[in-house]
């Protein structure tokens, strides 16, 4: 008898659902199957698997507000040390320069990085964790702890941007 | 048969849902057009119109819910203690609740009323008044948080309170339970012509800060409610009073002896000046400040010892009764300035007093004797009309933006909607149960929004599943727009509301802080990094400054404490983005949690009672990694020497 019931059940639902389908919410349903079986789940694996291949090079210029950066020849040493105290203040509390922490190690990041990159992983973390495929495997990397907006301004990522270069002409 | 049943619940269903594209069409036109639930659904994600501030009565607080949707946001503690938060447990708060008479952790709040600007309400603050030890807080909109609140002297509940003026020049205070004035010891049957019942006017500047300014001393009735003056009455505040019989016990009958009580007017603008140019006696007085300063994150508390008394009588023009029958409660204002409502809560009418009228009376001198040296105007030289059989108990009056009124009748539980100037009554709708307040967005003001109203009734019963014999009241929200007052929804309360307060969302929600700057931060003890964590030792008391950010405390590990000291945790949340909170607990601390908002400090204490190795953790789910949001404390025996040692990720400091 159960079954029977269930399956009136069943039935009904799929009624329903027909009857109060239209185009734009077949289109919606199937997005999300879609992000659920293949493109997530899929990317995820590849992403993880074959490190090296998605986009993990210079020329990822991530997602965010900075769509061009180039760096000047030399280093703005002004610069780099506010960039080293808004570090501390900001940031520090998960990434250290030369160990992995909460977060990656930074040693080296002006040059595994593109400049908007970094720039892009600072100012919009959120979106970046979600869709840059960088960013993606390195929240996997980091044990899942996402990275924080700390809410700076564009002038203040620059300046830690370049604190960076500095450790890394140096290092 | 139970089959059978399912079956026939699922043709049911499916026949519901196989009509549903049916009524996207009629829910346009047809009768659903004025259903009820379209009216107050406002759909996921979406944010309602209006901000509406409860008072919370009894909880000492206020809540704060959106119309017309009736979901409550959020609970904003102001006179008592808050373990959610911590407020008026965490070294920061708790002096925000201290008293000539110490520290009180409960209150009883009353009358939200928001700041104005020319008559307007302008959202910056909200003010409320607590009744049972004198006070008035100031709550600022931009964060939510109770930023400062005044113990109130000479008062005794200060029931009449916390309205301000048109431009926020005050806000006041009176004294609902005649006392001796200064406070002495006498017997209590001696009351009549020896009470007297002060009202304070609090000067607030154009930062918010409140000072009193002056105390009128009153004649010894309860001072019941008040409203101030707008457009031409700007200038003048409403009190009602009963108990002009002066009875000292069995008020229930022996307060209700005079068929009439008055309604004391106050020009403060004539009383301000005549302070201004020196008049007024300075008493003694003993009163504490409370200032909650963003910057340090800490309250600074300041004990205050004198006040200006003015005597009424010394400053010509200035105070005038108007006769008005039958106790009255409420005494409210209408949006012109004009009339007077005296809420008559022993009586089925309504006495409308007129302010020309009474200014023409006080010009003419018709007075009908004084009380106290105090002139009392004669009852028809200032009355406007009586709004006749309205109800029975009428308790307080609101108005829409149509020449409309509505009052509350407390005995037959209604709200009932007339017409000022005709005094006649349009409509009548009941309120479950017994009716107290009601409430439109700027009802008290020059530009009330005749939209919505919510009546805030005593009595629950069976407005909602059982829940034991103790209930939530009941608040109901009606659509004021046309002719005929329609109830669209029942929503709980918390506590218990004396009034409340509403304002268009956009005045507010702009303006509403999402994070507190790091950068502004200037608490003594944060430590605005990692690196500036630390522990030290003063004697047996140990400051430890500390701080996360998801997912970790820094310092997580900590030796070194013995039982017998008294650990400060400092806590700074190095977050700055938006609903980040982190929590702080650590297990067997006599006091309450910590929620630290992203760049702000907070501190409680812990007095370690036994030695061991104790845990503390965070309290709010802040991500993933919540679960591991955790450190250790070690606490050694009293009298060892267990060296101080912290840090976190193995690397330690001492």
């Amino acid at each position: 008898m159960k079954l029977i019931v269930k399956i009136g059940l069943t039935l009904t639902l799929v009624f329903s659902f027909m009857a109060c389908g239209n185009s734009e919410k077949d289109e919606k349903e199937n997005i999300s199957l879609d992000d659920y079986s293949s493109e997530t789940q899929e990317k995820e694996t590849e992403v993880i698997s074959t490190p090296d291949k998605a986009g993990d090079d210079l020329s990822n210029k991530g997602i965010g507000p900075v769509k061009s950066l180039d760096f000047p020849e030399g280093i703005d040493s002004e610069m780099a040390n506010q960039g080293a105290v808004i570090f501390k203040n900001m940031c520090s509390a998960c990434h250290k320069m030369d160990k992995k922490f909460v977060g990656p190690a930074l040693v080296g990041v002006t040059q595994r990085r593109s400049p908007e990159w970094i720039m892009n992983m600072i100012l919009n973390p959120e979106e970046m964790i979600k869709k840059d495929p960088i960013a993606k495997r390195l929240m996997v990397e980091s044990n899942m702890a996402i990275m924080a907006d700390q809410g700076l301004k564009e002038d203040e990522a620059r300046s830690i941007v370049e604190y960076f270069r500095q450790y890394d002409a140096e290092n | 048969m139970k089959p059978i049943k399912n079956i026939i619940a699922a043709l049911v269903l499916m026949a519901s849902f196989t009509s549903c594209n049916q009524n996207k069409e009629g829910e346009k036109s047809g009768a659903m057009a004025s259903s009820a639930a379209e009216k107050v659904y406002v759909s996921p994600g979406e944010h309602d119109e209006y901000y509406a501030f409860l008072s919370g009565g009894y909880s000492g607080n206020i809540t704060v819910y959106g119309l017309p949707s009736g979901r409550m946001l959020k609970e904003i503690p102001v006179f008592s203690q808050f373990p959610t938060n911590g407020y008026g447990y965490s070294e920061e708060t708790k002096d925000m609740l201290k008293t000539s008479f110490g520290m009180v952790p409960w209150g009883d709040a009353h009358h939200p009323d928001i700041s104005q600007t020319n008559g307007e309400l302008d959202g910056r603050w909200i003010f409320i008044n607590e009744n049972n030890t004198p006070r008035i807080a100031r709550i600022s909109l931009e964060t939510f948080e109770t930023e400062e609140i005044i113990e109130i002297p000479h008062s005794a509940g200060n029931h009449s309170s916390s309205y301000v003026t048109e431009n926020t020049e005050y806000v006041v205070a009176g004294t609902r339970f005649s006392v001796p004035y200064p406070q002495k010891d006498m017997p209590i049957n001696e009351m009549k012509g020896n009470f007297k019942g002060p009202l304070t006017f609090i000067a607030v500047d154009d930062k918010g800060h409140m000072e009193i300014d002056f105390q009128l001393d009153m004649p010894g009735f309860n001072y019941d409610l008040s409203h101030p003056g707008r457009g031409d009455s700007h200038g003048w505040f409403f009190f009602t009073t009963y108990n002009t019989e002066e009875a000292h016990t069995m008020q229930e009958v022996n307060a209700s002896q005079n068929d009439k009580d008055f309604i004391a007017a106050v020009n403060w603008k004539k009383i301000s000046e005549y302070v201004e140019n020196g008049g007024g006696q300075k008493m003694e007085a003993e009163y504490v400040h409370n200032v909650f300063d963003h910057s340090t994150q800490t309250t600074v508390s300041t004990t205050k010892n004198e006040v200006l008394r003015v005597d009424p009588r010394q400053v010509p023009g200035a105070v005038f009764f108007m006769p008005t029958p039958k106790s009255p409660h409420g005494c409210d204002v209408d949006p012109s300035g004009e009339y007077i409502i005296g809420n008559g809560k022993l009586s089925s009418d309504l006495t409308v007093h007129s302010f020309s009228k009474m200014l023409k009376a006080i010009e003419n001198k018709e007075f009908d004797g004084e009380a106290y040296g105090i002139p009392i105007l004669s009852f028809e030289s200032t009355l406007a009309g009586i709004v006749k059989n309205a109800g029975l108990g009428p308790l307080h009056t609101e108005f829409d933006d149509k020449g409309n009124a509505y009052t509350t009748f407390f005995i037959s539980s209604e709200a009932v909607k007339w017409k000022l100037g005709t005094w006649e009554v349009l409509d009548r709708e009941p309120s479950y149960y017994s009716v107290g307040h009601l409430m439109i967005p700027g009802g008290n003001s020059r530009k009330p929004e005749g939209k919505y109203m919510i009546t805030l009734n005593k009595i629950t019963k069976d407005r909602y599943l059982p829940t034991g014999p103790e209930l939530e009241h009941s608040a109901q929200l009606f659509d004021i727009s046309g002719d005929k007052m329609e109830l669209l929804l029942d929503f709980p309360t918390h506590g218990e509301p004396h009034y409340a307060a509403a304002i268009k969302a956009d005045k507010i929600k702009e303006n509403s802080k999402k994070i507190y700057r790091l950068d502004e931060n200037k608490h003594k003890y944060a430590a605005l990094n990692e690196s500036e964590t630390k522990m030290v030792r003063d004697g047996n008391e140990v400051h430890v400054s500390m701080t996360t950010v998801r997912s970790h405390f820094a310092p997580d590990n900590l030796e070194g404490i013995h039982v017998g000291d008294k650990v400060y945790f400092h806590v700074t949340n190095l977050e700055q983005d938006f609903d980040v909170p982190h929590g702080f607990s650590v297990i067997g601390a006599n006091t309450s949690e910590l929620l630290i908002m992203p760049g702000q400090t907070k501190t409680i204490t812990w007095e370690p009672k036994k030695p061991g190795i104790w845990p503390f953790y965070c309290t709010d789910f802040c991500s993933a990694l919540h679960q591991e949001m955790q450190g250790y404390i070690r606490v050694s025996p009293k009298g060892s020497n267990t060296p101080m040692k912290w840090g976190l990720d193995d690397e330690y400091k001492s």
